[in-house]
């Protein structure tokens, strides 16, 4: 996690998009399931960028406000050099929080990483815990 | 069929702004057993699922049952000595549970601020700046010929309602439904929406504004300036969809999060709007945001007529204060400068930026909500709630902001929203009234 914000320079031409899905939708009050994780912990890519970036299972997308850990899934309907993960607290952990003067951070757009990775996804509580204590 | 078994029919459905209100439900011994003509997420929500069993407050970093009592003074004491506590959250409730909140909120000094301000806030600051010429999901159904559904993924966010209200659904005027529509989706990748279109114009990211000054060109007798691709868009489509518009009988645009999230956010909203406002020069057209939660336009009208303001209000000088931007939920947390917040009925746990997060982290948080969820994890008094549409009725409002009363079908031992707040701001005013 870059606690410092800001200061990664992100050399990529990927974009990351976040956005609903009905399931993520269905689970909406059941966050805390595994069935929640399977389903919004996901990275969806074009077929095309998960042979370049030769990603099997999961991956680490990381942004200049921080990185996650999350599934990779292939959806090529997904432009090439674009990414979806659905809107929740994976995808929260690499959008801006910059709000542009209008309180809106960014959500759709961010500059990203991808690359593949053996590390797990962290369940919810795990990944909360990363926001705890730590400096601004 | 069980004889103990009560069918209950028009059921509104509380979950999204589509607030469908034909839903059928089947309760037996108490329970909701069945749930007929909802989509997955609004039967999901209905039949309901483990609850937070019991007030809470955290202990040494644990959760530790405690009394519903204990629980509402220990959050009314975290509040009347704050000197600026967040009130967040709201819209997954009724609009009388709202009315308690701003009070609660003026009683105690706080900033108070819904799911809008990381959703549709961009939309609302938009409509202020050049009005919104709108109709209802009824005027819809009954005349569109023309949707356009712009950074909009209907059929995941708002299953029901190409079905009910827009593509699909047969009108007075429109007796041939999906038929008698031209549909057209604008967004930056194919979505299940799209695949349900006539016609998909693929926008690069970021780019919609730049689409919709092309489209205004082209009605303003201009298109000879237009490059021959924009954002992504070859220019014959831009003069086609143009086209299209002007001469449809009643033209909708629909727009989503790809407007108001993405790069100009409000601008992005200013120039949809512009974009309709002239295209009455030639025909009638209207446009409306796809409002997510059930009642987020019912708050927006609440704290509207309790305020002057729509969202993102800081009670804190004494009156209104309303500035997007400096008064937001994520800017406030962002700058570090509440001193505690109380979380009801939304999850900013699973919709903030970390950033937010690592500073609600470190201020005492009080979540009222039927659910555990990822803001529970933050919290340190947790109080359960009935769920708002299913176990307390009350008044919600539809994303046209057509009022609709949502129903209570079953009982719950668990007290409702507006009950909570209620609590916590008689005894707040007790815990001041003593000092
Ligand atoms: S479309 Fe929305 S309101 Fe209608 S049933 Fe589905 S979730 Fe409920």
């Amino acid at each position: 996690m870059n606690m410092a914000g800001g200061t990664v320079v992100i050399k990529s031409n990927i974009k990351l998009v976040t956005g609903r899905l009905i399931e993520q939708g269905v689970l909406l009050e059941d966050k805390m399931s595994e069935a929640y994780r399977d389903v919004v912990a996901v990275c969806e890519m074009n077929g095309k960028d998960m042979n370049e970036y030769n990603v099997k299972s999961n991956v680490r997308v990381k942004s200049e406000f921080g990185e996650v850990v999350v599934k990779a899934k292939r959806n090529d309907e997904n432009p090439p050099s674009m990414v979806f993960i659905p809107m929740g607290p994976w995808a929260n952990a690499v959008i801006g929080p910059n709000t542009g003067g209008c309180g809106m951070p960014q959500f759709k757009g961010i500059d990203v990483e991808v690359k593949a990775t053996k590390d797990k996804v962290l369940i919810v509580e795990d990944l909360m815990k990363t926001y705890m204590g730590g400096v601004d | 069929m069980n004889p103990d078994s009560t069918i209950v029919t028009d059921v509104v459905c509380p979950l999204c702004g589509s607030l469908c209100d034909d839903i059928t439900v089947r309760i037996e011994n108490g329970k909701i057993v069945e749930v007929r003509d909802a989509c997955d997420m609004g039967e999901s929500k209905i039949l309901g699922h483990d609850r937070i069993k019991s007030p809470m407050i955290r202990e040494k970093g644990e959760l530790k049952e405690v009394s519903y009592e204990k629980a509402v003074k220990k959050s009314a004491e975290i509040l009347a000595k704050s000197k600026r506590p967040l009130l967040y959250g709201w819209s997954s409730t009724t609009c009388e549970a709202h009315e308690k909140g701003i009070k609660l909120a003026a009683e105690v000094g706080g900033i108070v601020d819904n799911t809008a301000t990381v959703c549709h806030g961009p939309s609302v600051i938009a409509i202020q700046t050049v009005g919104l010429p709108s109709c209802t999901l009824g005027q819809i159904k009954n005349r569109a010929d023309l949707i356009v559904y712009w950074g909009s993924n209907q059929s995941q966010a708002h299953p029901r309602h190409m079905s009910r209200y827009s593509s699909f659904i047969r009108g007075f005027f429109r007796e041939e439904g999906r038929k008698a529509k031209y549909v057209v989706v604008i967004d930056v990748r194919d979505t299940t929406t799209t695949n349900v279109a006539d016609e998909f114009i693929k926008v690069e990211p970021g780019h919609d504004y730049k689409l919709l000054s092309a489209l205004r060109a082209v009605l303003a007798d201009k298109a000879d300036v237009l490059p021959d691709d924009v954002g992504g868009v070859p220019k014959d489509a831009i003069m086609n969809l143009a086209e299209r518009m002007k001469k449809a009988e009643f033209g909708v645009i629909f727009f989503g999060m790809g407007l108001t999230q993405s790069r100009s956010r409000y601008n992005n909203v200013v120039n949809a709007i512009a974009l309709t406002r002239e295209l009455n020069q030639f025909t009638k057209f209207v446009i409306m945001p796809m409002r997510g939660h059930y009642n987020v336009t019912g708050f927006g009208q609440v704290l509207t007529w309790e305020t002057g303001y729509p969202y993102a209000v800081d009670l804190s000088r004494g009156y209104a204060w309303y500035n997007p931007g400096e008064t937001t939920s994520t800017d406030v947390l962002n700058r570090g400068e509440c001193d505690s917040a109380l979380i009801i009925a939304s999850d900013p746990g699973a919709h903030f930026p970390g950033k937010s997060l690592k500073h609600l982290s470190k201020i005492p948080v009080i979540q009222v909500d039927p659910y555990h969820n990822p803001t529970t994890e933050f919290a340190d008094v947790v109080i359960p709630s009935a769920v708002a549409g299913i176990e307390a009725e009350g008044c919600a409002y539809r994303m046209d902001n057509v009022p609709i009363m949502v129903r209570k079908l079953i009982d719950s031992e668990y007290k409702s929203d507006e009950e909570i707040i209620d609590d916590v701001l008689n005894k707040v005013m007790e815990i001041r009234g003593g000092k």
